[in-house]
């Protein structure tokens, strides 16, 4: 299943941020999810990242191997532990929390 | 929000009721009168290990094999594999249903401390893997098992509820038939309130334990639209499945047949009018321990068995071999109807499984094995499976099923010596159709037993009780004594018939003394009459002799007095008073 979203990427595996974000086709959400996935990206790992984008309405079979239940959904591949960040991403502290960017605190 | 993929939203409104969509569980259909409701969602809920998965399961399964329905498990518990493992056990191939397209299972995982959330989402995903799930083998059945893991995985559960509503309305709209299964919550349904969004079809699913025995019950809270079966109803998952048992034909409307078969033991069919009793009646033996209940069957089953009809005993006591060997005992080998494939043995304790298992184990047998006369011996250890009134109802269903099936039930009951001896410890007797009673009769230091017909219904019968012997050739019934000392059985009867034949003797011998002495009386005053006949007869002829000679000597008299006369005057009317004499002579002789 790994090996599929690799494929996918098709770039250079030097990124030390391996990130993938799961939408289905060009909703609201989903655009808000990779603006504000990109803003975060680019404030804190400039250059050490890589995004892949899936679309489970093109690839609905890629849902099953990321366990993909809530839409838009990041996934943190790399790197390890895979951390998954559901929701459109709007909620800056949450998904720096997420990504481990951020000292985990109590959960709201 | 759009469901994708959302092409076929057909309206469902048939003239002919709710179109329904049969589980293939056994005995399932019945209850609902059909299925499920057909492309709408039925909730099943429960508590821990009450059977939701497998019931759910066993839907897809039965569908995609017996009813050419694909269906697609969306399993939020178990892996795919655990699934398989666990339905493998009922005979489920869920590995060849995956490979033939018939049956897809995507596992939905969710870890909540592997999940953060940040900002608004929804569960389109969810709808993306079912739909591609769906889709990809055509199915037209969904198990969600258990859609309340999502409670437990995600934080917001606004957004999960309204996500959950659309979720209904999404297998609604695609014609699916689901099944979503919830955990029974504390005075709800489901702790999650599930059935606020299934309102078509709900079914509680429940398990509780009397005297350590485990039973499962199946209840239909509610089916929208259709009638439906409300007891609860017993169910028990067995080694091939979920069977929910119901099987009471829920009205009395069996045929009868008229035709009167043999009990085996020839003195008790003439009790019933020569002919035996009818085929597929319900027979109850009843009698206290001892009195030989098992042999009795063991002749009706002997009968049958001979005319090459199907036999199934179910045993609560006594294992096949024990019951062999001890009706050889008598003169009855059962052996070779078990050989030749006539009679089936079922021996089992009665506290190995619970009554409905019980129960589901006799219909199993019936099932295939088809007999056409099936043996409860005795009825009355079943009463340690469960409580009176769970074993009469377990019983009256087998009863019905028997009836409906028109197989000849032959039951026994142990009838314990405090109680009324007309009062059977299930309260059965109202159910069956042949009652015989056997008894002990207690009398000049000796126990005997009787035997009598209680009741037979539609039957003429004998009303009288009979003494009911075992011998080694076999149950013999003879008349009882009953005279003035009363009723007398065994040797007092025994007696009783030798002094009685004795007085008999004696009687005959009196009589013929009799007719003797009548007879040599008749003889002698015979010959009396003889002796006075030749006495008269001898007397007849000397007074005849005297006559003669008086006449004589009156003849020769007048002869000399004519002669004298003529002498005396010779010339004095000369001839004609000669004439005259002569004449006169004549006359006297």
């Amino acid at each position: 299943m790994k090996a599929a979203s690799e494929r996918a990427g098709g770039k250079p595996l030097a990124a030390k941020w391996e990130l993938k974000l799961y939408v289905a086709g060009q909703t609201a959400k989903s655009l808000q999810a990779f603006a504000n996935l990109k803003r975060i990206c680019e404030e804190h790992m400039a250059g050490e990242y890589r995004i892949e984008v899936v679309d489970l309405m093109k690839n609905p079979q890629l849902a099953k191997g990321d366990q993909i239940l809530a839409l838009p959904t990041l996934v943190r591949k790399l790197p390890e532990p895979v951390r998954k960040i559901i929701g459109d991403l709007s909620n800056t502290e949450r998904v720096l929390v997420g990504l481990d960017l951020r000292a985990r605190t109590t959960k709201a | 929000m759009r469901s994708p993929k959302s092409k076929t939203a057909k309206s469902n409104t048939l003239p002919g009721g709710l179109p329904k969509c049969p589980t293939g569980i056994h005995g399932l259909d019945e209850i609902t009168f059909g299925g499920l409701p057909r492309g709408r969602p039925t909730l099943v809920c429960g508590g821990a290990g009450c059977g939701k998965t497998l019931l759910g399961m066993e839907f897809l399964v039965r569908g995609a094999t017996d009813f050419d329905e694909p269906g697609v498990c969306l399993s939020f518990e178990e892996t795919a594999d655990e699934l398989a493992s666990n339905v493998a056990s009922l005979g489920f191939d869920v590995a060849g249903l995956v490979a033939r397209k018939k049956l897809a299972i995507d596992h939905v995982s969710i870890e909540r401390s592997l999940i953060e959330e940040a900002g608004e989402y929804d569960l389109e995903a969810l709808f993306v893997r079912l739909g591609h799930a769906v889709d990809s083998i055509g199915a037209k059945r969904v198990l969600l098992d258990s859609v309340e893991a999502l409670f437990a995985g995600l934080e917001n559960e606004s957004v999960l509820r309204s996500e959950l509503r659309r979720l209904f309305r999404w297998l609604k709209q695609k014609q699916l038939t689901a099944i979503v299964t919830g955990e029974r919550g504390q005075g709800t349904l489901t702790r999650h309130g599930l059935e606020e969004y299934i309102s078509d079809c709900v079914i509680v699913l429940d398990h509780h334990i009397d005297e350590t025995v485990l039973t499962r019950r199946l209840r239909i809270v509610k089916y929208r639209g259709s009638t439906h079966g409300t007891n609860e109803y017993p169910f028990l998952i067995e080694t091939d499945g979920i069977s929910v048992l119901p099987v009471t034909s829920i009205e009395l409307k069996h045929a009868a047949s008229n035709e009167r078969v043999s009990t085996g033991v020839p003195a008790l069919d003439t009790m019933f009018g020569g002919q035996g009793y009818f085929r597929g009646s319900s027979v109850l033996v009843s009698g206290t321990a001892g009195t030989g209940k098992t042999s009795l069957t063991a002749h009706f089953v002997n009968a049958a068995c001979a005319r090459g009809e199907k036999c199934a005993f179910f045993s609560f006591e006594e294992s096949a071999g024990q019951i062999i060997r001890n009706m050889r005992s008598i003169g009855i080998d059962l052996g070779r109807w078990v050989e030749k494939g006539l009679l089936l043995f079922h021996a089992s304790r009665p506290t190995t499984f619970g009554l409905e298992m019980h129960l589901v184990k006799i219909h199993r047998t019936l099932q295939e094995f088809d007999p056409r006369i099936v043996v409860v011996d005795p009825v009355t250890a079943l009463l340690h499976s469960g409580t009176e009134s769970e074993t009469k109802n377990m019983l009256l269903r087998l009863v019905d099923f028997l009836k409906e099936k028109r197989i000849t039930a032959l039951m026994t009951t142990l009838t314990s010596g405090s109680n009324a001896r007309e009062q059977t410890e299930v309260a059965i007797s109202s159910l069956v159709d042949v009652w015989l009673l056997l008894r002990d009769i207690e009398s000049g230091g000796e126990r005997n037993r009787g035997l009598y017909i209680l009741k037979a219904r539609g039957l003429a019968h004998s009303n009288q009780i009979r003494e009911f012997l075992l011998t080694d050739h076999g149950v013999e019934l003879r008349e009882v004594y009953l005279g003035e000392a009363g009723l007398l059985t065994g040797s007092a009867r025994v007696t009783q018939e030798a002094k009685d034949e004795s007085a008999a003797l004696m009687a005959r011998q009196d009589i013929e003394r009799k007719q003797f002495l009548l007879e040599r009386k008749r003889k002698a005053l015979d010959a009396q009459v003889a002796a006075l006949q030749l006495e008269l007869e001898t007397e007849e002829q000397e007074s005849r002799q005297l006559i003669a000679q008086e006449e004589l000597k009156l003849k020769k008299w007048e002869q000399d007095r004519s002669t004298m006369a003529r002498s005396r005057s010779v010339n004095k009317g000369p001839r004609s008073s000669d004439g005259g004499s002569a004449k006169a002579r004549g006359g006297r002789k």
